[in-house]
């Protein structure tokens, strides 16, 4: 399988806490891979190395065969990497639509055009008949599945989801899920941090485990969920 | 140039240092505790050097006596303030914030120019016009006592902020404010009284420069600008280093004066104010992050 | 629909009244004029960017400099001088915009180092002897079209009006177009519109050339309407106030915000000046009164507040 995203060695130190240690991650074309860990795993902080809000403090990071390292994210979104905030981030003012096009215009100059694509997108994610509801207005699901959308209007490659289903009910996560196996289906990779274990089991091909920055555990979802290292990890935290 | 004219500059330089110091701390300590630049601060300076020029000139109050009162008056002067303008507008955008003390800035200068015009008013101590040689310079007295008078007043706010109840629950609310919240700091007050103790620190300042230094509407202006840049080279936030930061812009300022002609000194003094905005926006002596 | 009705009317009435008006309104009207023209420049930086400058003054100064001193000393006209500044001050913009945003100056502390590089223009004006030091300079009266000198204040006032609707309509095909999307975005949530692939510097550049080049323009008919220009008068913080002021008062980020602000501003300020007459200040004093007022229960401006009704 051919990768998309290669990930040497990552480090990010915050002065003297390492948030994210030496990892290594591969994500290839067309694979769903979970992240997952216990809270201040740094998983966050791998996406904000890996998308360009954080300079990485040491390692590599490869995106469709280039470096990404030392790039604006503007700069890596338009390379077809596109990722979503754990606490969202719409832009409050604007509506629905709006935002969604914005996203939109990393494809097109035309604001009809992009008028157009951000529609479908909204369509796609279950937002239409709240296209021209202030974002502000729209409640924390809808917010999350704006989000997506407008990181899908980026038409990426490669999308890095952070959380988009905790706090969410279990109707919500059904459709959320199924929302990720039609973006997959089209032909999108995705990289998924997310606390809800029933739905990263259900749709990962592969899980990565962080624990205090470091990997601890890699593989198949039925295996990892075995792993000593990683239960030990999630009872530490809960004890 | 001489030597005899360095150390003048030096010296003049330091005793103006010492004032800019002082009106920086109540600058820097409104930031730590409100997360605003105010903009009146030179204005609400401006009015406590009418209140000490009216005291002079109509009850024959010396300005350092004045202190006495307009310390107290413009502490609840500035409490007021806080609580009827600032505070209703906690949640606006920080923009807006900054507007506000520029709309409070803009009204209180004017205020005072349709009051009492824009004549140079001048107050008399007994001091004024004393001075002494050191070395070849010449140092004023009235200048001294602002300098020290400064510190004093500096030192003293220090000490009331790591002695005092209330001093503590200011630094806490300054370093945690949802942890202050939780500790049962009752932060609106606290909040009133950061703005009134800033208030009351340029009271003091304006009547310790009263006798050697002229009173006008716009007085106010250069040492709200001075206060900017000295907060800014010290650190927003930072006490210590709104001090030092007052020295260092007192004397960029002094020997700009005497090493460039005009009024280019303050090219000098915007220069500085500029580069430790861009590359060190905690400030040179650390402080709340400017990001 | 009855919106555009009311606009073509008003605008009807500004191209057809002023030759019937007294000279009295037709100077306030001029004034209104020339504080919406500033305000609608700054409103492309502050407004839509969300960008706060409180210095546009350094580029009111570089456009009144730039055409009078072609003008006196290399007697070009100030026609050209106008576009020249522009220029400058575009350049200028993006110099000191591109300083302040590579560092990550945001808020107050970009308002704060855009007044220090306008405070430094001033110094430098008035310590330097070749542009008139702080004595200024003046240009005398005379009639003569091609050099933007004008019999009578009417032709000033056509002047003043195709410009402000020029920075209206620019205005408005700005916010309609991907720029206006974009700065929209990056005033909203910088974080985001860079997640979401906007290049936030490339837009607030953007915005600061335009805003600096439309703001330099007004420092010419400034200097062109009065006939004299000093450092205080033109790079004074009074003016970057100025410009802000009728775009925050009448909605900053809303294509007639600064009209309407100015609509309102500047008759105020008018007839406080002649109820007090003698009375240095009242005007501003009432400026300050109404910003705080504004801001504590309008904080999106009039324009803002009557969309949200
Ligand atoms: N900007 C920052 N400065 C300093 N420390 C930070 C910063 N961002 C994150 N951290 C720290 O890095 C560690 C990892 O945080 P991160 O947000 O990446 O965890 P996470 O795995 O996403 O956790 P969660 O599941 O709760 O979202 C935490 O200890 C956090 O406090
Ligand atoms: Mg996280």
């Amino acid at each position: 399988m051919s990768d998309l995203l290669r990930v040497r060695g990552l480090t990010k130190r915050f002065g003297g806490l390492v948030a994210v240690n030496r990892l290594d991650l591969d994500v290839g074309a067309g694979e769903i891979v979970g992240l997952i860990g216990p809270n201040g795993a740094g998983k966050t902080t791998a996406f904000h190395v890996i998308s360009g809000f954080h300079v990485p403090s040491a390692g590599e990071i490869v995106f469709k065969g280039a470096s990404v390292v030392g790039q604006k994210p503007h700069a890596i979104c338009r390379r077809g990497l596109a990722r979503t905030f754990q606490i969202v981030q719409p832009f409050a003012g604007l509506t629905a639509l709006e935002n969604v096009m914005i996203g939109a215009f990393n494809r097109t100059g035309d604001v009809a055009e992009g008028r157009a694509h951000a529609r479908e997108v909204l369509d796609f994610v279950g937002l239409g008949s709240h296209r021209d509801a202030p974002a502000r207005t729209l409640t924390l699901a809808d917010r999350k599945r704006l989000e997506m959308a407008r990181a899908l209007a980026t038409q990426p490659e490669l999308l890095l989801l952070d959380e988009v289903m905790s706090g969410l009910n279990p109707t919500e996560i059904d459709q959320i899920v199924g929302l990720l196996r039609t973006i997959h289906a089209r032909g999108v990779a995705i990289l998924l941090i997310e606390h809800v274990m029933r739905a990263v089991m259900a749709l990962s091909h592969r899980l990565v485990v962080l624990h205090h920055g470091e990997k601890i555990a890699q593989g198949p979802p039925g295996e990892v969920a075995r792993d000593r290292r990683v239960i030990d990890a999630y009872l530490g935290e809960s004890a | 140039m001489t030597w005899g004219l360095l150390l003048q500059a030096v010296i003049s330089g330091l005793l103006l240092g010492g004032v800019y110091g002082l009106v920086a701390s109540g600058l820097t300590l409104i930031f730590g505790v409100l997360r605003i630049i105010n903009f009146a601060h030179g204005a609400i300076m401006m009015l406590a050097m009418y209140a000490s020029y009216w005291l002079h000139a109509l009850g024959g109050v010396d300005p350092y006596l004045s202190i006495l009162l307009t310390a107290p008056l413009f502490f609840v002067l500035g409490v007021g303030v806080q609580r009827v303008v600032i505070e209703p507008n906690r949640r606006a955008a920080e923009h807006n914030q900054l507007l506000l003390t520029l709309g409070l800035a803009l009204f209180l200068e004017n205020l005072a120019l349709v009051l009492w015009q824009g004549d140079f008013r001048t107050v008399r101590s007994a001091i004024s016009g004393t001075s002494f040689m050191l070395g070849d310079a010449l140092v004023e007295g009235a200048r001294l006592v602002a300098c020290a008078g400064a510190v004093v007043v500096c030192v003293g706010l220090f000490a009331w902020l790591r002695l005092t109840d209330a001093g503590k629950a200011l630094r806490a609310l300054a370093e945690e404010p949802e942890g202050a919240a939780l500790m049962g700091i009752d932060v609106t007050r606290i909040r009133g009284v950061a703005f009134g103790m800033g208030a009351a620190c340029v009271a003091v300042a304006g009547a310790l420069v009263t006798p050697f230094f002229y009173v006008a509407p716009d007085v106010g202006e250069s040492f709200n600008i001075m206060a900017f840049v000295v907060v800014v080279l010290g650190g927003m936030g930072n006490f210590l280093g709104a001090l030092l930061g007052g020295f260092v812009i007192g004397l960029a300022e002094s020997l700009g004066a005497t090493l460039l002609p005009g009024s280019l000194k303050y090219l000098v003094v915007f220069l500085l104010f500029v580069l430790v905005l861009l590359l060190r926006p905690e400030g040179i002596f650390g402080g709340a992050r400017g990001r | 629909m009855a919106a555009r009705a009311v606009g073509l009317v008003a605008l009807a009435a500004l191209v057809a009244l002023p030759p019937l008006l007294p000279k009295y309104f037709l100077e306030v009207l001029i004034s209104v004029l020339f504080y919406a023209y500033l305000g609608e420049s700054w409103n492309v930086l502050g407004g839509y960017a969300g960008q706060f400058s409180f210095g546009h003054a350094a580029f009111f100064g570089i456009g009144a400099y730039t055409s009078t001193l072609l003008f006196l000393r290399l007697a070009v006209s100030p026609w050209i001088g106008m576009v020249a500044g522009g220029l400058l001050a575009a350049g200028f913009g993006l110099f000191a915009g591109s300083l302040s945003f590579r560092y990550g100056l945001r808020g107050p502390y970009f308002s704060l180092v855009t007044l220090a590089f306008a405070e430094m223009l001033r110094v430098v004006a008035v310590n330097t002897k070749a542009v008139g030091s702080s004595l200024g300079l003046s240009i005398a009266p005379r009639s003569a079209p091609a050099l933007f000198l004008f019999d009578g204040k009417l032709p000033y006032y056509y002047v003043i009006l195709a410009m402000a609707l020029g920075a209206v309509l620019l205005t408005r095909a700005i916010e309609r177009s991907k720029l206006g999307y974009a700065l929209h975005a990056v005033r909203e949530n910088e974080d985001a519109a860079e997640a979401a692939g906007v290049d936030t510097l490339a837009m607030k550049l953007r915005a600061m050339a335009i805003s600096s080049f439309l703001t330099a323009l007004g420092g010419t008919f400034y200097a062109q309407y009065y006939g004299y220009i000093d450092p205080s008068l033109t790079f004074g913080p009074a003016v970057s106030i100025q410009g802000l002021l009728q775009a925050i008062v009448g909605g900053a980020g809303t294509v007639l915000g600064p009209f309407v602000g100015s609509f309102v501003l500047t008759p105020i300020s008018e007839l406080s000046r002649a109820a007090l007459r003698g009375r240095a200040g009242a005007d501003v004093m009432l400026y300050g009164l109404i910003l705080v007022l504004v801001i504590s229960f309008l904080p999106h401006g009039l324009v803002g507040w009557f969309r949200r009704r």
